[in-house]
């Protein structure tokens, strides 16, 4: 039996790789990609309670987060072909059309 | 007495005269807007009297409350009306000069731009004339008050392309704001001790307490008066009447001889219960009274101008009113009111005519000879003269000689007042007998503006051009004007046997009238003998008689007099022809400095400095906060994801160290 801080050491860790990716990465796709990576560490911590407490609350979020994320994904893509379209470039520092 | 007088209709069909006009006036046929406006007048001329032949059988005061207007804690002051003999009599001189000069109008301003605006201005200003008299309390008094001010203002202006009656306008308008002013002051202090603004309740309180003597009811009548002297012209609110005569002459009858500029004789006679326990302030309006009297006709005297003549001849009339109320014999003052509507109305729609006649000429010196060219103008005019002259039995005489003689017996301080009232009438009499020369006798002094028609224009005050009458040559006014000359004429020939005093064998039917409301006088009671009424009568006869002659020396059987006497008298003569330069007096004490202070102080310094100065400090404030906070909002994602993980950290740190510090 695996001890259920494992899960939740392993979560925080896919967590911060997410987050230190986003602050990071200049590609637009692998910003959405570090999302997409935290959005599945806290899945894992989900999971991770409702096993432990024995209750499927946590295990139906995850459904919920999933289905969102690949709402997300769905919408977000097509704005990333869009951009790309008009200004043939992914990097998301020439992408800042809302400046003052 | 059963049903009401439906009092309201009296004002509110001249108002809505007044919108009609005035909305869609421009867009009716003018006929259409003409009959607008005199029915618009006729109907409350009607009603009033239809109410004078019920009057009789009323129990007066009838008040008529059309529903409260504000009403805040233990003040309340309601839309009422109210009707007594004062009202009444004022009601029938309104509606009755009124709507003989709206007649008149039709004629005179048939061929003017802008007939259907003078026509809604004429009927707003009935309407706020009419709201003066009939309200029951000072503040809807003060409501027309002020709107007869506005109508007066517009009036005066109704030649708006012509910058002198714009700013005669503007000076008629800022001159009685400062009687305004006075006004509101007493209405604050009434107020202040009595709680209300109604004239029965604030009567009954003072009638209750006979020990209220001067004190802060002096201080209330004082105020009064400041308010009255302005609106009626005298002395030191005086110099907005002459110039106003720059408005058409209709509005000149109308608002400056016959009605607005009696309103303050009105008011003084309305709160005569205040003035009563103030012998302080009954003597200064008294004096008031002589002084503005004397003074304007001297002034009177040399003017040239038709128009102007007549216009210090009003605020010289009015000073006499003014005086009667100072000696308390109100009735005559309301008997001189009303003859004088009758005699002045008719004197500025007669010269008017002259005007008319002459293609919009006003300068005396180049009339004349005009008696067989304008006959019925010329005979109505001169039945206006002796009235206003104060000739037997003309109406001027009995109201005129009334009042001298209620300020003789009144003793004191009388005796010198009805002195320079006296000195007055000579004076009038000769003034006006000097415009009844100068234009109607002797041969036209017209062909003389060619010879010296420059110098004659540059000196004169005349604006209309004298060219354009030459091409239609002297005519008749059309029988639209002339109605109401002849009409008014004979009011005021026969107007003064309404009040004939019982030393002649009269009635005095007025001073009957107005006893139970205004007192029969402070000193009739004192059953002076008839004698000194028919020697005091005697002897004013014989100073009107004594202007007459003089006048007729000097512009008629030697017309060469008046040159050589104002070349020998320099300085009186110019002291007289520049007004006793009372205008520039006034100019460097109180308008120049003013203006400067205005200028430079409020406008220089506390407006562009202050509070401009606090607006744009304002703005260069959150400008510059702005300018170094908007580099946050770079537009970068990566920035502010950066901050947002910045956040959450500093949200983790503060929370588990918050935690620990409770372990």
């Amino acid at each position: 039996m695996v001890p259920t801080s494992y899960y939740l050491v392993l979560s925080a860790i896919l967590f911060t790789i997410g987050v230190a990716a986003f602050l990071i990465k200049r590609n637009i796709i692998t910003v959405f990609m570090s999302i997409e990576l935290m959005l599945n560490a806290v899945n894992l911590s989900f999971v991770a309670f409702a096993h432990q407490w024995h209750q499927v609350n946590g295990q139906i979020f995850v459904f919920f987060v999933m289905v969102v994320a690949a709402a997300e994904a769905a919408v977000g893509l097509a704005i990333i072909i869009a951009i790309f379209r008009t200004r043939n470039t992914l990097n998301v520092d020439e992408i800042d059309l809302m400046k003052l | 007495m059963t049903g009401s007088l439906n009092l309201w209709l009296i004002p509110l069909v001249p108002f809505a005269g007044f919108l009609v006009n005035g909305l869609i006036g421009r867009k009716l046929p003018k006929a259409f807007a003409t009959a607008v406006a005199l029915i618009a007048t006729l109907i409350p001329f009607l009603h009033v009297v239809k109410i004078w032949f019920q009057f009789p059988s009323l129990t007066v005061p009838y008040v008529e409350s059309l529903g409260t207007w504000i009403w805040t804690g233990n003040f309340h002051a309601d839309f009422a009306l109210q009707l007594d003999q004062l009202t009444m009599i004022m009601l029938l001189v309104v509606t009755g000069v009124g709507f003989l000069i709206h007649i008149y109008s039709v004629g005179y301003m048939a061929h003017e731009e802008g007939y259907w605006r003078f026509f809604a201005y004429l009927n707003l200003f009935m309407f706020f004339m009419l709201t003066l008299v009939l309200s029951e309390n000072f503040l809807l008094m003060f409501v027309g008050w002020e709107g007869v001010g506005l109508a007066s203002y517009l009036l005066i202006g109704f030649y708006f392309l012509r910058d002198s009656a714009v700013n005669a306008g503007k000076k008629a308008f800022v001159v009685n704001r400062i009687g305004d002013f006075g006004f509101l002051l007493a209405m604050f202090l009434l107020v202040a001790h009595f709680g209300t603004l109604s004239f029965s309740e604030v009567f009954a309180q003072v009638s209750q307490h006979p020990e209220w003597q001067g004190g802060f009811l002096t201080a209330i009548a004082l105020f009064l008066v400041l308010g009255a002297t302005g609106k009626s012209a005298q002395i030191p609110l005086y110099t907005w009447l002459p110039d106003a005569m720059e408005g058409p002459t209709p509005v000149s009858a109308l608002i400056h001889a016959a009605t607005m500029v009696t309103a303050g004789v009105y008011m003084v006679a309305r709160t005569h219960i205040i003035f009563d326990r103030s012998p302080l302030a009954l003597s200064t309006v008294a004096i008031i009274g002589a002084a503005t009297a004397f003074f304007a006709a001297t002034v009177g005297m040399v003017q040239t101008d038709i128009k102007r003549v007549l216009a210090y001849s009003t605020v010289s009339q009015l000073g006499y009113m003014f005086l009667a109320c100072g000696v308390a014999a109100y009735s005559s003052a309301i008997f001189h009111l009303i003859t004088h509507a009758f005699f002045k109305g008719l004197l500025f729609l007669a010269a008017g005519s002259v005007i008319h006649a002459l293609g919009g000429e006003q300068d005396m010196r180049v009339m004349g000879g005009l008696r067989k060219k304008i006959p019925i103008t010329f005979w109505t005019m001169t039945a206006a003269v002796f009235a206003i002259s104060g000739i037997p039995p003309f109406a001027g005489f009995f109201s005129k000689d009334e009042i001298l003689y209620q300020a003789f017996i009144s003793g004191g301080l009388g005796r010198i007042l009805w002195f320079v009232g006296l000195v007055t009438a000579g004076l009038t009499s000769f003034y006006m007998f000097r415009l009844w020369y100068l234009t109607f006798t002797g041969e036209s002094r017209a062909n003389e503006i060619e010879e010296h028609g420059a110098a004659v224009h540059a000196r004169s005050d005349s604006k209309l051009v004298v060219e354009a009458e030459h091409a239609h040559g002297v005519h008749e006014s059309p029988w639209v004007m002339l109605l109401p000359l002849i009409l008014l004429a004979i009011l005021a020939t026969t107007g003064g046997f309404l009040g004939v005093p019982s030393a002649m064998g009269g009635h005095d039917e007025i001073g009957h009238f107005l006893e139970p409301l205004l007192g029969s006088g402070a000193h009739a009671a004192g059953g002076e003998s008839s004698g000194l009424a028919l020697s005091l009568a005697a002897v004013s006869v014989l100073v009107a008689l004594t202007g007459l002659f003089a006048a007729h020396i000097l512009y008629k059987a030697k017309p060469e007099l008046p040159h050589k006497l104002a070349t020998q008298l320099r300085a009186l003569y110019a002291l007289l022809l520049n007004k006793y330069w009372v205008d520039q007096i006034y100019g460097a004490l109180i308008v120049t400095p003013l203006l400067l202070v205005s200028r430079y102080l409020l406008k220089g310094l506390i407006d562009r400095g202050v509070i401009d100065g606090a607006g744009f400090a304002a703005g260069a404030t959150a400008q510059g906060f702005g300018a170094i906070v908007q580099r946050v909002q770079s537009g970068n994602i990566r920035s502010y994801a950066g901050w947002l993980a910045l956040g959450a950290a500093v949200l983790l740190i503060v929370s588990y160290f918050g935690f620990t510090a409770h372990f």
